[in-house]
């Protein structure tokens, strides 16, 4: 199809005209594909040019040394073996996965039992779960710098203080290796509840009435119904929402970076996810190549851990 | 029509004389060069006025500024001007000025215009970290150091002096502290906090006034690990200990002091316009505090101004003269009077007037026993300074094993900046 856009006016005259009877020759599966392919392009050329390409130098660079200013230069397996030894990292792997196991059950059952509780009510029903909504509105930097007050020691913290006009001795939430992941963790967990009650609501009302109504003739327990078929019906729902949250507590960095900016996924370490080593050391320290190997490890995790629950979780 | 005659040949001659000026400038050739700032609006309105009166002074030179918000400025530079498509004349933090010249990515001032001898002379000695194989690639407008604040109301309550040594900061700060029934500090005499400037306090200061130094062999040794530095980290706990300070109050430092829940505060010359705003707030400024034998020390960081490669013919002519008006003593007095920071030449910080300013002098005369640290990676090196205290703080570390473990860390870091 190419032509040579220096070739003389008659022949691109005939090249032109050339395509038409070639096209009009062609079966409808051909002509269908034709445009099909067509119309695919755009995306397809988005895709390769925005993600794939993208993906595949941070994997190339990876195996590079990079500051944004001089030349790449190889270092082989150089990144991933200062990675797997440096005991940040291993510090930093346990914290994302606590972020993983506390943050995707804990919200999944809260989730539920507001969604459950939620489709049975019909008081004020709409402005009730429209309040549950606004927090997954709100944004993540505004909520995380509300609650980092709410942290703050006395004079200035909401909860010390209240602790300190009862005559509890104040309680050191962000200032602590043990208790700062969990208290990051839990207006992260408020934050996405909104959105997974709204998939559950949704689940829950396209499980037909009639099977519930055929309980009921039989006089089956409450226990019984939910058991037996809320939650197997609702399997799709869940698959769904665990693979998303699990992606978005793996992928924790707005709450985190905003709540700890002072000392960044402090202290000591004590909440810095995967994706704010790579920031700090794409950002901060302007190692390209040690934080692209990085991100190849977070790309891993989060392909296995997606795969292992699809799998877990298929229906039989 | 004689009205119409006259109205022909004024036209006429306004006409004439556009033509002879447009011939002029064209005659001299317009050019036009870039230059890259961060944003902050104090230093944005001073370059205005920097460069309304350059291009006065050179009518056939335009120059365009482009300021982009501070978290961005780093990552902006590193990637357009290797690209090419950046500035001609851009501003660097100090600690960054290795890795552009590594790359090849500023140009060496011209000799001639900024000879070494006259460099040496009339700037603060610091600005030697700028030279290489006897040329300066980078020259600053503007430095800066630290000093002590305090808030004037809370000394008056109190009975207390402004502190000249480190033993009368730690009485006056006890002096200051408040504290509830539950015995919660509510109001410290003294903010700290490694995140914020207390790590260069630590550095440059209260080790040197401990008898020993920082690094050795040009900041590429870590050389803390020593009973000087020990004796700084003794002191630096020795403060939360006694309960004069206690770190995160308020969240930040900077913060307790504004809202006035705080007696003394150690911080750069770039806080006084953010105080300088704030109501209900009485505060002074003085040096440093010294230690028993009257040793003071202080810490200088600045942002340099530098040519990039991109510059060429004409463009790097200009950029050599926008340069040399940049770093002239008539742009330090506009930068001192619009920004606050202090003049990078001694000859126009040091003057009667500005070295016996309440406000600016302490900063200025501290600039006199200053060192600046070179950093490899200032954020790095902060954060094992950060982990040193809070390894004692919080996991009850002895402040001795502690001081190895961040010698060590920082150790590395550096080896691994030099290729060692």
């Amino acid at each position: 199809m190419a032509r040579n856009p220096s070739s003389d006016a008659p022949n691109s005259a005939t090249a032109t005209a050339a395509p038409a009877p070639a096209f009009s020759g062609l079966t409808i599966t051909q002509k269908r594909t034709i445009w099909a392919w067509g119309f695919l392009a755009i995306p397809v050329l988005f895709y390769v040019v925005i993600r794939f390409y993208p993906t595949a130098n941070a994997m190339v660079l990876s195996f590079q040394e990079w500051n944004l200013l001089g030349e790449r230069t190889w270092a082989g397996l150089d990144n991933y073996q200062v990675l797997f030894s440096d005991p940040v990292f291993w510090q930093v792997f346990r914290n994302t996965f606590m972020y993983l196991l506390l943050g995707t059950p804990i919200s999944l059952v809260l989730a539920f039992i507001v969604a459950y509780h939620l489709d049975q009510v019909r008081f004020m029903h709409g402005t009730i779960r429209a309040l549950y909504f606004v927090p997954f509105m709100t944004s993540a930097v505004a909520m995380a710098w509300v609650w980092r007050w709410f942290y703050q020691d006395v004079p200035i913290g909401l909860f010390n203080n209240a602790l300190a006009t009862v005559g509890i001795p104040q309680i050191d939430f962000l200032d602590s290796t043990t208790n700062a992941l969990p208290s990051i963790l839990a207006p992260a967990i408020w934050a996405g509840l909104g959105f997974q009650i709204i998939i559950f609501m949704a689940g829950l009302r396209a499980i037909p009435r009639s099977f519930y109504e055929a309980a009921k003739i039989d006089g089956v327990s409450t226990w019984t119904v939910l058991w037996e078929i809320t939650l197997p019906l609702l399997r799709p729902t869940i698959v769904f929402v665990v693979v998303l949250s699990s992606i978005g507590f793996l992928r924790i960095f707005d709450h985190v970076f905003n709540m700890t900016t002072q000392n960044p996924g402090g202290p000591l370490n004590a909440t810095k996810p995967l994706v704010l080593m790579i920031y700090q050391t794409a950002f901060d320290s302007f190692d390209m190549g040690y934080a692209a190997a990085q991100t190849v490890v977070l790309f891993v995790i989060l392909l296995v851990v997606s795969l292992i629950q699809l799998r877990l979780l298929k229906d039989r | 029509m004689l009205r119409k005659t006259r109205n022909t040949l004024a036209v006429l001659a306004t006409s004439a004389a556009a033509l002879t000026a447009a011939g002029a400038a064209s005659a001299q050739e317009q050019v036009t060069i870039e230059y890259w700032q961060y944003f902050f609006e104090a230093r944005v309105t001073a370059m205005d006025q920097l460069i309304e009166n350059f291009e006065a002074a050179n009518p056939n030179i335009n120059v365009e500024m482009t300021h982009f918000p501070y978290a961005d400025y780093r990552t902006r530079t590193a990637v357009a001007v290797p690209s090419g498509e950046g500035p001609d004349v851009v501003q660097l933090f100090y600690g960054w000025l290795n890795d552009y010249i590594d790359a090849g990515l500023i140009q060496p001032l011209p000799t001639d215009t900024f000879s070494p001898e006259t460099i040496e002379a009339e700037f603060f000695p610091m600005v030697q970290a700028m030279e290489r194989d006897g040329q300066y690639f980078a020259l600053p407008t503007a430095v800066r150091s630290l000093a002590l604040f305090y808030n004037e109301r809370l000394l008056e309550a109190a009975g207390v002096e402004v502190p000249t040594t480190l033993e009368e900061l730690v009485a006056a700060a006890a002096a200051t502290t408040e504290r509830d029934g539950a015995g919660n500090i509510t109001q410290v005499g003294f903010t700290s906090g490694m995140t914020a400037q207390d790590h260069h306090w630590f550095r440059e200061v209260l080790i040197r006034q401990m008898g020993g130094e920082p690094y050795t062999d040009g900041y590429r040794n870590v050389n803390y690990d020593t009973e000087a530095g020990r004796a700084a980290l003794d002191f630096y706990l020795g403060l939360e200990e006694q309960g004069v300070t206690q770190s995160g109050f308020m969240d930040e430092p900077q913060a307790a002091f504004r809202s006035g829940r705080a007696a003394f505060h150690i911080d750069g010359s770039f806080r006084i316009g953010a105080l300088e705003g704030e109501r209900g707030l009485r505060w002074g400024v003085t040096e440093l505090p010294a230690n028993e034998e009257g040793v003071r020390s202080n810490y200088s960081s600045y942002w340099v101004n530098a040519i990039t490669s991109s510059a060429e013919g004409p463009e790097y002519d200009a950029s050599v003269l926008f340069m040399e008006y940049i770093t002239s003593p008539e742009a330090m007095e506009i930068w001192l009077e619009t920004v606050g920071e202090l003049p990078a030449r001694s000859a126009v910080g040091m003057t009667e007037e500005n070295a016996n300013d309440p406000v600016f002098g302490p900063f200025i005369r501290g600039l006199e026993y200053a060192h600046t640290t070179i950093f490899a990676d200032e954020s790095a090196q902060r954060q094992v300074l950060v982990d040193m205290v809070e390894r004692v703080q919080l996991q009850d570390m002895d402040p001795g094993e502690s001081l190895t473990i961040a010698a060590e860390a920082e150790q590395a870091i550096l080896d691994d900046f030099h290729g060692e």
